[in-house]
């Protein structure tokens, strides 16, 4: 019989509920069990950061941690970035200025994992950016947009706070 | 890509955590998952029961022994970076985390898990091995310490049971006028090292007092440059001193693997010696 446990956890400030098989990822907790697919499966052994949360505001893979781990915890995907209206962060909206993306598949990671690395470095060197998505494969864009996008965020965030 | 089923256990002792390992045949304790999570979506492990650490309390966790940094098992890497006994006491420590993996790894990634998992080009263990660090285990029939050089026993095998946990690694750091040197040379940022390089020196009146080198990625385990470093004792801390030790470092026993041939290793390892020697220095006269 499989093995399942109840969880409570809150998701984009939402309380959600499910009954998870133990062995099955948070990624795929958040993807199938709670449809919000913005969160992309790639490896799923840790290497390509596409599927790259927030957890209680740290930026961790999904597809390395338990759903049944997140029990009580709280959890940001690219679905709660923006806005409650749908207005883009600065960060969505330098993406889209700099052509960040292209196919979109590594986008999720790479703006949960900037999330959290420009809330604790709101001044970074190209450098800093470069070694922050380290963890972060794109297959498309070649980096500059990425790298372009979060500089131009970094500055647009200083000035607003 | 995903695990077999398994049977979940979320103790929250570090003895109940033991009870576990003690009854179950096949049980593999889950520390950052970092390591033990791929070997499971892979299928690599299989084991019939995870038992997670992640709810114990008190086996994570910084604190200033007096001489000593004690450190819990559970203690995340991004937690040793963040720490202010260790960035004074034994800085080289938050700075060699920044090769380990990456930001998103590191924030859930242990000390323990690293020490355990054993890889022989992963920075902690090359840490530890540096300052002769004691790890405390605790098995059914109360704890006992192992000196990390007894800890690597063959390539990726601790000298742990199978019904013992890591609990605590104690961290003896280095008084006095002291330099520190991490290098390492590794494909792309956050990969694992090809050699890594961890020194030590302590500086007194002109002279080197004390020395340690240690050399990640070089061997299947950590290991001590420990001629060189008696050589360093007493020595002016020059360029032909760390010339000397680098010398020593060539001709180490180094693997071979399908990217890297041994001799590739010891070349590394000697420039790499050279230059965490410089470091170390020009730190530990910096301190005068
Ligand atoms: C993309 C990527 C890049 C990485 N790059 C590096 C790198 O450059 N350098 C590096 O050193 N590491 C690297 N790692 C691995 C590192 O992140 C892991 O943190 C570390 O190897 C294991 O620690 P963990 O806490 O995640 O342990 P886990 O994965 O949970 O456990 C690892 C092993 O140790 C055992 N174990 C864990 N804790 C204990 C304990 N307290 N007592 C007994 N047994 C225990 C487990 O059963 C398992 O066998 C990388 C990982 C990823 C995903
Ligand atoms: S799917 Fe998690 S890192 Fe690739
Ligand atoms: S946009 Fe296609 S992988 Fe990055």
């Amino acid at each position: 019989m499989a093995d399942t446990r109840d969880i409570e956890l809150t998701v984009n400030g939402e309380s959600r509920t499910g009954t998870v098989e133990t062995r099955t990822s948070l990624g795929d907790f958040l993807r199938h069990g709670l449809d919000l697919t913005g969160t992309h499966m790639g490896c799923e052994h840790g290497v390509c950061g596409a599927c790259t949360v927030l957890v209680d505001g740290e930026a961790v893979r999904s597809c390395l941690m338990l759903a049944v781990q997140s029990n009580g915890h709280e959890i940001t995907t690219v679905e709660g970035l923006a806005e409650d209206d749908g207005t883009l962060s600065a960060l969505q909206e330098a993406f889209w200025k700099h052509h960040g993306l292209q196919c979109g598949f590594c986008t999720p990671g790479m703006l949960t994992s900037l999330s959290a690395f420009l809330r604790e470095n709101p001044d970074p060197s190209e450098r800093d950016v470069r070694e922050a998505i380290s963890g972060n494969i794109c297959r498309c864009t070649g980096y500059q947009g990425i790298v372009d996008a979060a500089l131009d965020a970094a500055k647009t965030m200083r000035k607003g706070s | 890509m995903k695990p077999a089923p398994f049977t979940y256990h979320d103790p929250i002792t570090a003895g109940e955590a033991v009870s576990l390992l003690t009854k179950f045949e096949d049980a593999k304790v889950l520390a950052g998952g970092q390591s033990l999570m791929p070997m499971l979506n892979m299928r690599f492990v299989v084991p019939d029961h995870v038992i997670d650490l992640n709810r114990i309390d008190g086996i994570a966790g910084i604190r200033d022994g007096g001489d000593t940094i004690e450190i819990g098992a559970m203690t995340r890497q991004r937690d040793l970076m963040r720490n202010q006994v260790i960035a004074t006491k034994a800085p080289i420590i938050g700075e060699a985390l920044n090769w380990v993996g990456h930001f998103q790894t590191r924030n859930r990634g242990t000390i323990g898990g690293s020490l355990c998992h054993l890889d022989p080009a992963a920075e902690l263990p090359c840490l530890m091995a540096l300052y002769d660090a004691m790890l405390t285990l605790h098995g059914p029939s109360g704890p006992r310490q192992v000196p990390f050089a007894e800890w690597p026993l063959a390539y990726m095998l601790p000298s742990i049971g199978p019904d013992e946990l890591l609990t605590g690694v104690s961290v003896p750091y280095w008084e006095g006028n002291t330099g520190h040197g991490f290098v390492e040379f590794a494909r792309r940022h956050g990969d694992f090292a090809i050699v890594a390089v961890a020194a030590l020196l302590t500086v007194d009146g002109g002279k080197i007092t004390r020395a340690a080198i240690s050399i990640g990625g070089a061997d299947v385990h950590p290991i001590r440059l420990t001629e060189a470093e008696a050589a360093l004792v007493g020595a002016a801390p020059n360029a032909a001193a760390f010339k000397a030790a680098a010398e020593n470092a060539r001709g180490i026993e180094t693997m071979s693997d399908a990217y890297v041939t041994s001799a590739y290793r010891q070349r590394l390892a000697a420039t790499l010696v050279e230059r965490a020697l410089s470091a170390a220095a020009s730190i530990a006269n910096e301190n005068v």
